[in-house]
């Protein structure tokens, strides 16, 4: 692993001052726009992403053909997301990657049965890239999708994991760890289930150490799965207290 | 637990960009301190309050913070078993890290001491002791301030604990907190901020139990010299130099300072192919041998040529001004070089260093040159490698460091300095005494050899060692197999062993077996650690210095007679003619028959009368191998020679008594052609299986340019070489033999080896397969696979080798690309070294048997200088310069009177002409060996002409040489020497 940047110190912690399995800060906000049907905003660390859903609604044109509910997702990444600054068309290569994760990790989720000949628009924009996009970015639409009343069998949410020179596993990779050359797994998971939606390597993993950190980032979306549900609670609180809807729960 | 913080951070990368990075601050970072009351400890205290150290400047117990410079500096004292209880912050080590990568990895060795009792407080994450970076604050008063935040917190928190009523009830005093600076801005400002300060060397200098810890002071100037005049053009900044470098104005590279001139030596630059050559001392400008320095080419009308002069500088004294003479003898030397620079057609590209990319600088094994004021601390060093400037230094021990050989290191070099200033940093022990000359050697071939650690012994077997049945379900059994070692005598490392037998359908079988070493040094522990840091086992005269720990070198890997021991087995099928049939590979149990020198084992085979099975197995191989040499041959593979020569060394002084050529028997190539074999099977194997990450060994073909001199020395005897593939040179120096010199193919050979390039080893991914070549073999692919004893390249194929064949598991690192890569980069470097400190101490030891004995030898002429004949000895495999012109000093030490004689030099054959006498390359000679110890830390062999005879230069030698004054003066022809006793 020559050349590679030690992405944890002697003293135990990260170049962020974060020890091994700490998730990165988490805020989250539901219900950020009025126009769609859901929306979220999510911030992991400097990673800031922001999520809207339209629908359920009808099928258009050729897809109506079959019976599944349509996810249609669509990913971007602000110019003015990363400290380079870039004009990203829509639809390169990288967003039409993430635009098919996103498909495969959401359809995972939602009941289909429930939807069938519909159709659910997914818009994620990252407003600020710092690592991790793709799994902040699975976080917020799952908000949005709440957000939106769609019915989900379990929040499905994405987290990264990483392996440092000295073999211990890291949660949650940010940007400069990103860069500095360590593997990085990224895994969307149904967490109580227990159920991998979609997982993707950056660089071959050595068998001894794949089972140890995809459970890191299991453990990670067990947690992120927390600060979700607790979020999506305090979200009810709050816009039932309005109407005196907080009481019933 | 965690707050977050967000700071922005701004870099170059053609632009300005703005970064912005968490920064997590957090409340569960502990202090370290036995003291402390507060701190959730996640660690054993490093840091206690039983404080034994007195210092007259702070008369109570402390802890000591020591700031960037300090770390930087004053290494040599940390590492001293003086300072305790010191705090090291994040902020200093990462400064640390950022600027000398080896002091980093000095400071860590002395943090993971735990005896030190140094604790890292990684303040920069902590959420009372960060510094945000004010606006207008460059990073380095950030870090300062940031420092003096960290010390000034750990002083209250420590009082905070120690303010309770228990506390002041048991009567201790309170430990209080020292910032250690050497920056008079921190020092003043933490004064300032009351906090408890000092500068190193006042620290020091106030341990009144260490008087000499001083010494290790790194000194930056000394007192008298601050008004002396510049000597040397100044440096350009670093910024400069970029901006040259950018401009292509200024060329970079490694500087090389000549070991024969101190006034000269060269840079490598990627362009020009030998360099840029450096003559003068301002245009050496500070320079020391290794330095990446900045250098301007000069116009190619001031270019001149390597002086081929060796000079050597004289004496000077610490409180010598420049003398006059000196200055006007290296004006004389760079003149002549340049006029006859104009004449030769030889000139090179010529420059002048104009500043200083990185110092390389080390620690330097040396003596101190005596003084000729009594009771001065101030003195010279004189370096061991003549590349290396001399060196001032204080010391007050120079009385007792007189004769020892010492170590310095340099701290800078300022312009009004002829020579840098530097430390002492620690003796080596008494100048000529076996352990400190070997002791030197390992040093100055960077051969890491302390004992090893406890941690790494821990990962040994435990003793008693036993086989256990699972053991022999894994492997074959091949305990009735008549196996049998062939080594040198002595050899107690027996990493190879053999067996041939007769196979029912009239083929043979042949096995090599090997160490399995693998088995018992797993990957990644401490111990495998350590045998890949030191890569090889280093054979010095007389010494070994292990790879790996003598339980497993010398007992439980090594394979001796009649014990059952674990080995790794390349078996193969072949027919009479040699030809494989199949081969296997397994791990096996063997119990070797009986372990031979190669002279037992060549007596048993000549002997017809033995027919046991070990004889009988030993001529089959014997057979087999002659078959297998000839077939290499005939693809090319080259015999070289180089002069090898074995001492015999008395057991209890480790001196040599005798030394003698070593011998070359049949058996020798016997063992040599299978474990060639095996190598090159095992080789094929693994590329095979691991086209990305598998360790071979290549040999490049030479670039033709480097077999020049040979040629040319080739042709002034009539004979051609072809260089253009191993079998065409192979045929031609087959080819040069004469009659009436029988050494002559013998010395055509050593030049060759001389031409050739270093075998690497190298990671299969990295190399398109026609570059896996070894052209000295003629094999398109190679390998180590027969001495993991010794060589942790072996280790690392054998545990591919396991992997393929399912003997052993893989691990990650095992198939990582970059880390063998990196594996393989120390690998060729601890080779090489080892390979230099093995010469180092044959010369060594060559010296010692000289002491005090003068002896005429034959010898004959390898290559014609300028100013002298370099002459090889074949009975020592000795190789010395025969200085043909004297200077007035007498460069070999012996006063000589004016003499006469005068030789001429021919460019054009070649040639040295006094009178009708004629050397030429190759020409026999006898040459009077004597030790000249003059100086004391260059002892030297002085080879003085006996014949052929010139009067007024060759020695006298008695009633003898007297019939030769009479004689004819002899010509090139006369070959009638004698040996004298
Ligand atoms: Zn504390």
């Amino acid at each position: 692993m020559a050349g590679r940047f030690e992405l944890l110190s002697e003293q135990g912690l990260r170049l962020d001052g974060r020890r091994p399995h700490e998730l990165r800060h988490i805020k989250c906000k539901m219900g950020v726009f009025e126009q769609p049907d859901g929306s979220a905003y999510m911030e992991q660390g400097n990673t800031k992403v922001l999520a809207a859903v339209y629908g359920p609604h009808q099928a258009k044109g050729k897809k109506t053909e079959t019976n599944d509910v349509i996810i249609n997702c669509q990913y971007s990444q602000a110019t003015f997301s990363t400290s380079e600054r870039k004009n990203r068309p829509r639809g390169d290569r990288k967003s039409q990657e993430f635009k098919m994760y996103l498909q495969q990790a959401l359809s995972a989720a939602i009941k289909s049965e429930l939807y069938p000949r519909s159709q659910i628009d997914v818009y994620v924009e990252v407003l600020q890239a710092d690592g991790a996009n793709y799994a902040v970015s699975l976080n917020a639409a799952t908000l949005a999708l709440i957000d939106a009343g769609i019915c989900l069998n379990e929040f499905v949410v994405a987290c990264t994991a990483s392996l440092s020179k000295s073999n211990i596993p890291l949660t949650d990779i940010s940007n400069i760890e990103e860069v500095s050359g360590g593997p990085k797994l990224t895994v969307a998971a149904l967490p109580t289930a227990e159920k991998i939606a979609f997982l993707e390597m950056s660089e071959r993993f050595h068998i001894d150490h794949l089972e140890t950190v995809i459970e890191t980032a299991m453990a990670g979306c067990r947690e992120i799965r927390d600060i979700l549900e607790a979020a999506v609670k305090e979200h009810l609180i709050h816009i039932g207290s309005a109407a005196d809807w907080g009481r019933v729960c | 637990m965690q707050t977050l913080r967000e700071f922005t951070r701004k870099t170059k990368r053609g632009n300005i960009l703005k970064i912005v990075r968490e920064h997590y601050l957090r409340d569960d970072i502990g202090c370290g301190s036995d003291i402390c009351q507060h701190c959730f400890q996640n660690d054993v205290y490093a840091l206690t309050a039983d404080h034994d150290l007195q210092s007259s400047l702070f008369k109570y117990p402390h802890y000591l913070v020591l700031d960037t410079n300090v770390v930087l500096d004053q290494i040599d004292v940390l590492e001293e078993d003086v300072l305790r209880n010191v705090i090291i912050l994040t902020t200093v080590l990462n400064e640390v890290k950022h600027k000398s990568s080896s002091i980093y990895k000095r400071i860590n060795e002395i943090i993971h001491d735990r005896r030190r009792n140094f604790y890292v407080f990684v303040n920069e994450h902590h959420k009372d002791t960060y510094a945000d970076r004010e606006p207008d604050e460059t990073a380095n008063d950030r870090n300062d301030r940031a420092i003096r935040i960290a010390t000034k917190w750990y002083d209250n928190h420590l009082k905070s604990s120690q303010v309770s009523k228990s506390f002041q009830r048991s009567g201790r005093q309170v430990t209080r907190v020292v910032l250690l600076t050497d920056d008079a801005g921190n020092r003043a400002k933490a004064e300032a901020e009351d906090i408890l300060v000092a500068t190193a060397s006042e620290y020091v200098k106030s341990l009144s139990d260490h008087p000499l810890l001083a010494d290790k002071l790194s000194h930056k100037t000394f007192a008298n010299e601050k008004q002396a005049l510049p000597q040397y053009p100044p440096h350009l900044s670093l910024r400069e130099i970029l901006e040259g470098l950018k401009q292509k104005k200024l060329l970079q590279g490694s500087f090389q300072a000549s070991r024969e001139n101190y006034l000269e030596g060269n840079v490598n630059v990627e362009q020009y192919e030998k360099g840029i050559l450096i003559q003068g001392r301002e245009s050496l400008n500070r320079a020391v041998d290794g330095d990446i320095v900045a250098i301007e080419l000069l116009p190619q009308s001031e270019w001149s040529a390597p002086s081929e002069i060796v000079l050597e500088e004289k004496n000077v004294y610490a409180d010598d001004l420049p003398s006059e003479e000196r200055t006007e003898e290296e004006k004389v030397m760079l003149q002549q070089v340049r006029a006859a620079a104009v004449v030769d057609a030889e000139r090179t590209p010529t420059g002048r260093i104009v500043g200083i990319v990185r110092r390389k600088w080390r620690q330097y094994c040396g003596i101190l040159q005596p003084s000729l004021i009594e009771d001065t601390s101030r003195h010279i060093f004189v370096p061991a490698d003549r590349k290396i400037p001399r060196i001032r230094i204080e010391t007050r021990q120079a009385a007792t460091l007189q004769n020892q050989r010492i170590i310095v290191t340099i701290d800078n070099w300022p312009r009004n300095s002829r020579y840098p200033h530097g430390h002492f940093v620690r003796s080596l022990g008494p100048l000529g005494d076996m352990n400190t000359e070997n002791e030197v050697i390992l040093l100055e071939h960077d051969v890491p050899h302390c004992k090893f650690s406890e941690e790494v012994l821990s990962f040994l077997p435990k003793m008693p060692w036993t086989i256990t049945p699972e053991d022999y379900a894994k492997r074959v059994d091949l305990r009735d197999l008549y196996i049998c070692s062939v080594d040198p005598p002595g050899c107690t490392d027996i990493d190879d062993a053999l067996h041939c037998r007769e196979l029912e359908n009239g083929n043979l079988e042949v096995g090599v077996h090997i160490a399995d070493v693998s088995h018992f040094i797993r990957p990644g522990n401490a111990l495998d650690k350590e045998a890949a840091a030191r890569g090889t086992t280093v054979y010095l005269v007389g010494k070994r210095i292990d790879m790996v720990p003598e339980l497993l070198s010398s007992n439980l890997c090594s394979l001796v007679g009649g014990v059952e021991r674990f080995a790794f087995s390349c078996v193969w099928e072949m027919d009479k003619e040699a030809n494989i049939i199949k081969k296997r590979f397994h791990k096996s149990v063997i119990k070797s028959k009986r372990a031979m020198t190669y002279e037992e084992a060549q007596v048993l085979i000549d002997d017809s009368t033995q027919d046991n099975e070990i004889a009988k197995s030993l001529r089959h191989l014997n057979r087999l191998a002659k078959i297998l040499k000839k077939r290499r041959m005939d693809n090319g593979a080259l015999v070289l020679a180089s002069p090898e020569i074995r001492f015999q060394v008395d057991s209890e002084t480790h001196e040599p008594l005798e030394v003698e050529v070593k011998q070359l028997r049949d058996t020798n190539s016997m063992v040599e052609e299978f474990m060639l074999l095996a190598n090159i099977s095992v080789a094929e194997h693994i590329a095979a299986e691991f086209s990305e990450c598998a360790v071979l060994r290549r040999h490049p073909k030479p670039p033709t340019t480097n077999f020049d001199p040979l040629i040319k020395a080739a042709r002034y005897q009539g004979f051609e070489i072809e260089t253009e593939t191993g079998l065409s040179l192979s045929h031609s120096l087959d080819k040069c033999v004469k009659a009436d010199n029988p050494y002559f193919n013998t010395m055509i050979r050593i030049l060759t080896t001389r031409c050739m390039m270093q075998a690497v080893y190298f990671i299969s991914g990295s190399l398109q397969k026609e570059e896996f070549f070894h052209y000295g073999l003629a094999a398109p692919i190679y390998t180590h696979f027969t001495s993991p004893i010794r060589r942790y390249s072996d280790i690392m194929v054998h545990r591919l080798l396991a992997a393929s064949i399912g003997a052993d598991s893989t691990y990650a690192q095992l198939l990582e690309r970059k880390s063998n890569e990196e594996l393989c980069h120390n690998l060729n470097y601890r080779h090489k070294m080892a390979q230099y400190a093995g010469r180092a101490s044959v010369g060594l030891n060559t010296h010692l048997f000289f002491r005090g004995k003068e002896e005429d030898e034959e010898g004959y002429v390898l290559f014609v200088r300028k100013n002298a004949l370099q002459v090889l000895i074949p009975k020592y495999g000795l190789e010395g310069t025969l200085y043909l012109k004297t200077d007035k000093d007498g460069k070999d030490g012996h006063e000589r009177a004016k003499s006469t004689v005068v030789f001429t030099f021919s460019e054009e054959d070649h040639t040295q002409r006094c009178g009708n006498v004629v050397f030429h390359s190759f020409d026999p000679v006898t040459v009077r060996l004597s030790l000249d110890s003059s100086n004391v830390q260059h002892e030297k062999l002085v080879f003085r002409l006996v014949k052929p005879y010139i009067k007024g230069f060759s020695v006298e030698t008695g009633s003898e040489s007297a019939a030769d004054v009479a004689a004819p003066p002899p010509t090139k022809k006369t070959k009638k020497n004698q040996k004298k006793k």
